[in-house]
């Protein structure tokens, strides 16, 4: 467990590329089935939600584990941004057609498109804010205070994907509850109780 | 056999022709769209299904249908109709009254195919049971069998689905039941041995796998409409001015289109408005959605 803090950020690039290209591959072999537009925009959409649940575990593995994988948290959370912009291109492009009047006005009108661009927004001033030379000029402070907007994205991804059904499926709903844990440790009087934070702050 | 585009005419409807071609108004002058109504192929058919008691995703029903026995099989056809009775899918759809019936399918999820059934008029079979002059409604419901359909052994739908036309809705000659499709019996996944076809509707309408034909004086409940009447009404006709709460009902995604196929204009009743507008002369459609 341990030397996994050792593997260079390099790792999480190429295994975050993967599924880019596992996709990118099974589009060209033909095996997305009879609606190959819905699967990719699926697809990019799940895993950008994946690489956001993945970025919100380091900090309680850190916790709880005491394994240190901060430096992975900023390729993950960028793997997520990226996903997540690929997934509006694919909507934009092959869903819709690049019709532009009824994307913007289903992007007003839709609660599920407004929280995803909304997500979308927050994840992109996320991905700008990450740079070492940006942190160093927003300070400690004010970076964290931007970056906790990713308490509100992650929910609200998932939301989102709750949103564009007919009825209530299973995954979405477990990925939920996975987050809730994880924001509950956010929480001052959660982590006083682990002893995460000094009682007296 | 097809019938050209200049052949569909709404009096062919009423001429009882043994096969015609989705009524499109527009084509007949525009013959270029005919190449884009091509009939979706078998493959993409049979392999994109909403078929919820075989689970939620698109290629669970061609997944897990195979598990349903269709034979035997019977119909309870019961309410205010002369004959009641259960009645076998021969009784209903004899072979020598079959005939092919190429229909445009609207989801309500935005996309649409264009499939070619084989199917008798509901209204035949509505005649042969005999039709009581109380019965305004005609109820439909789907088998329940959780040993053969496994979404059925989880809470997440109210089972039997359930649904429901106005009584000149179901007589109206466009409406079908199907037995099958592409010439072959009708695939489980696609709602064997029986199913309704009413293609002026959203496609939840078109109820699948029927064991159950009810002739009623009450609008019966139908299971969508009971779960969120907000999102799904009675009708359910085709309208592209008339949105799903949650997302817009204008354009539609014609699956097979390829990659960069984009999106075409959803029409009017999925282009029949021409056969069955005056089914609903003087309705508010907004409200009755
Ligand atoms: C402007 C921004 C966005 C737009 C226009 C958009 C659009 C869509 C659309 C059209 C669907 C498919 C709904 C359906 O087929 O019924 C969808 C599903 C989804 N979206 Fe988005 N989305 C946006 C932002 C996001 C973001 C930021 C995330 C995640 C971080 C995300 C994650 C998902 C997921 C996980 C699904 C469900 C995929 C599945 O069903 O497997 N979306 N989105």
């Amino acid at each position: 467990m341990h030397r996994i803090r050792r593997l260079p950020t390099g790792v999480v690039w190429a295994l975050g590329t993967l599924p880019l290209v596992l996709l990118v591959w099974d589009t060209l072999v033909g095996n997305l089935g009879v609606d190959p537009v819905r699967d990719i925009e699926h697809r990019l959409g799940r895993t950008a939600v994946y690489f956001l649940l993945a970025s919100l575990c380091i900090t309680p593995i850190l916790r709880m584990a005491r394994v240190n994988l901060v430096k992975f948290r900023r390729p993950l959370g960028l793997l997520a941004a990226s996903y997540a912009g690929l997934h509006l291109l694919s909507w934009a492009v092959l869903d819709m057609g690049l019709l532009w009047s009824q994307m913007l006005k289903d992007i007003a009108k839709r609660p599920y498109l407004t929280i995803g661009m909304g997500v979308l927004v927050i994840l992109l001033v996320l991905a700008a804010t990450s740079s070492n030379a940006v942190i160093r000029k927003l300070g400690p402070v004010r970076w964290r205070a931007i970056h906790r907007w990713v308490y509100l994205a992650a929910p609200l991804a998932v939301f989102h994907w709750l949103l564009a059904y007919k009825i209530w499926p299973g995954k979405p709903l477990a990925i939920l509850a996975a987050m809730a844990v994880l924001l509950a440790f956010r929480l001052p009087l959660l982590q006083r109780h682990l002893g995460w934070r000094a009682r007296s702050a | 056999m097809k019938l050209s585009w200049s052949d569909v005419t709404p009096e062919a409807l009423f001429l009882n022709r043994r096969a015609f071609i989705a009524g499109l108004g527009v084509a007949a002058a525009a013959p270029a769209l005919a190449a884009a109504e091509e009939p979706n192929s078998f493959e993409q058919i049979t392999n994109y299904n909403n078929f919820y008691e075989f689970g939620f995703g698109k290629t669970d029903p061609a997944d897990n249908a195979g598990a349903l026995t269709t034979d035997p099989w019977a119909v309870e056809i019961g309410g205010l109709v002369d004959r009641p009775g259960s009645y076998s899918v021969a009784d209903l759809a004899p072979g020598n009254a079959v005939e092919e019936r190429i229909y445009r399918l609207r989801c309500v999820e935005a996309w649409s195919m264009v499939i070619p059934w084989l199917g008798v008029p509901l209204a035949s079979v509505l005649n042969k049971v005999g039709v009581q002059s109380g019965a305004k409604f005609v109820a439909f419901e789907t088998l329940y069998r959780p040993d053969e359909m496994p979404e059925q052994r989880r809470n997440s739908m109210d089972w039997p689905y359930r649904e429901g036309l106005r009584l000149d809705e179901a007589m109206h000659p466009l409406t079908i039941l199907a037995t099958g499709l592409y010439g072959k019996p009708m695939p489980n996944q696609n709602g064997a041995p029986i199913r309704l076809v009413v293609p002026w509707k959203y496609g939840f309408k078109s109820i699948k796998s029927i064991v159950k034909i009810t002739l009623t004086d009450r609008q019966p409940v139908t299971t969508w409409q009971a779960m969120q009447p907000r999102e799904y009404g009675f009708y359910a006709n085709v309208n592209p001015t008339v949105d799903h709460p949650r997302w817009s009902q204008a354009t539609e995604r014609r699956i097979g289109a390829g990659l960069l196929g984009g999106r075409q204009e959803t029409l009017m009743f999925n282009g029949y408005g021409d056969q069955v507008a005056q089914l609903y002369a003087g309705m508010d459609l907004a409200r009755d959605y």
